[in-house]
């Protein structure tokens, strides 16, 4: 199974400039920790000690906000979109 | 020459250099700006602001930017109204209102940001900006970006008042109407920035922007003659303007330029969209977004980032957050309107509903000052009152008509006649 997972900036430059990557997953949880294990430096920026995601770190399912769905346990599947997105607002 | 020393991590305190950065590189919080308050301690003083120019710059010393401001030269600076017919319906003794609804050029209280945020922009050679809008921020970047000459992209959900939508393409910015709701367009927002290297305002560049809402609780406390309300209620729609309100009146107390008294602020939400509402009366700092559903479209904000902080700064100043209904919001623009002379739009109409609420539980003391933030004009959103108001009658050029329809039905009879 292949989810593909857009990297917000601040992220890049642990990924050599890489906006996209392709991870493993049954769920946003899995698929997240997944990235983490190869890629080091992103857990502390995504994640608390507790497990549960930054504050600040909003993460979208085919451009659905997870939290409208299970959170971490959002179930994935082939071919969708996973985004990670600074939190912002304004308007 | 400015006061500024840098920029600081919100979340875990990481320091940064004055750049457009907007988050913080090792937890994704949002990056504020660090003033040296030591040395304003020593140079600003209450004459000092009260010799600057009647707008938003007059409180500089406070605004982080370098050089001269490059716009908002005529912004801010609006009139702070006492509301002598609303203490009469509601019993209250001290009611004031702060009217941006009158903010210089485009009506709203997103002068101040954007002036900031502009003149911040042109300082790091920016060309191009930009912002996701409920429509008031779309109209000001419109604007001063084609006064002071730069190109602008608005994004905007697609479905808003025609006020708003004309309010920016009048000016002549690239204007784009998405497919979906305002936390759509601020997500994508989010990549446009990330991708293009514009000055997306309320993104890269936003610790510079919120620091112009402060200048509403400067003035609020400098019109008031130096001395902060007892109660002040402000409207909550992305989260910037509360906890920069009571951020504002933190450094004036701080700075010595106010006395230190109590200061409550009150959170208004519409009920159709009222995420920060309904975290502070559950007890927790935790938001939960919301889709909305309401008439108030420039408060519909469902996941507002910074509403972490509003519920900080309600709790920290013993304040309290409550919501209205879409008719609630509709009868206090009326009431506005009828008492005071003052058109404001949904979101005006939100905090003065609120206001009345939060009297009537007896959260706001009757007999202490009350200010209450107005931010927007209800030109802009003629939709939200349109249908609701009285005709008025239509009749021809003759006397005995206007006698007959006007006088005799509408007119009530003069005593002893």
């Amino acid at each position: 199974m292949s989810i593909c997972v857009r990297i917000p900036t601040p992220l890049r430059k642990f990924t050599e400039g890489v906006a996209e990557l392709e991870a493993d997953g049954a769920n946003v949880g899995e698929v997240l920790d997944t990235l983490c294990g190869q890629y080091g430096e992103f857990k502390s920026r995504l994640f608390k000690e507790d497990g549960s995601l930054n504050r600040f770190v909003n993460v979208f399912v085919n451009e659905e906000d997870i939290r409208f769905g299970d959170d971490l346990k959002t179930a994935v599947k082939d071919g969708d979109e996973i985004s990670i997105i600074q939190a912002v607002a304004g308007g | 020459m400015s006061f500024v020393n840098g920029l600081k991590c919100r979340e875990c305190g990481q320091a940064y250099d004055v750049q457009p950065l907007h988050v913080c590189e090792m937890c994704f919080g949002p990056l504020e700006v660090v003033y040296d308050y030591d040395g304003l301690r020593r140079t600003l003083t209450r004459e000092r602001i009260e010799a600057g120019p009647p707008s938003l710059w007059r409180y500089r010393d406070l605004l982080p930017i370098e050089g001269e401001p490059v716009t908002g030269l005529v912004s801010g600076w609006t009139p702070l109204r006492r509301a002598p017919r609303l203490e009469r319906e509601w019993g209250c003794s001290e009611l004031w209102i702060k009217d941006d609804s009158v903010n210089c050029p485009t009506l709203s209280y997103k002068e101040r940001v954007v002036s900031v945020a502009i003149s911040k922009a042109v300082e790091f050679g920016f060309k191009t900006v930009g912002c996701a809008s409920t429509g008031n921020l779309g109209n000001s970047v419109s604007a001063h970006a084609a006064a002071v000459g730069l190109e602008a992209y608005v994004m905007i959900p697609h479905d808003l008042e025609q006020g708003k939508v004309l309010g920016s393409q009048i000016f002549g910015p690239n204007l784009v109407r998405i497919r979906g709701n305002y936390d759509d367009v601020n997500r994508l927002c989010a990549e446009i920035a990330d991708k293009y290297g514009w000055a997306i305002v309320n993104v890269n560049l936003r610790p510079f922007y919120t620091e112009g809402a402060k200048t509403f609780g400067f003035e609020v406390a400098e019109q008031l003659g130096w001395r902060l309300p007892r109660h002040m209620v402000v409207p909550t729609a992305g989260g910037t303007i509360l906890p920069k309100v009571w951020k504002a009146f933190q450094e004036l107390t701080q700075l010595g330029l106010v006395d230190e008294t109590p200061c409550s602020i009150y959170s208004a939400q519409a009920a159709g969209c009222n995420p920060v509402v309904t975290a502070v009366h559950a007890g927790t700092d935790i938001i939960k977004p919301q889709k909305p559903n309401t008439i108030a479209k420039s408060i519909a904000i469902g996941n507002p980032a910074d509403g972490y902080y509003v519920v900080q700064a309600v709790s920290e100043s013993g304040g309290w957050a409550e919501s209205a209904s879409d008719e609630e919001i509709v009868a206090a623009i009326k009431q506005l309107a009828r008492c005071e002379g003052i058109f404001t739009e949904p979101a005006g109409g939100t905090t003065v509903a609120v206001t009345k609420k939060l009297i009537e539980q007896g959260r706001i003391n009757k007999d202490e000052s009350v200010v209450i933030s107005i931010t927007g004009n209800g030109l802009k959103t003629q939709e939200a009152v349109l249908g609701k108001l009285d005709e008025g009658v239509i009749i021809d050029a003759k006397l005995r008509e206007f006698d007959e329809v006007v006088v005799k039905q509408r007119v009530p009879e003069p005593a002893g006649t």
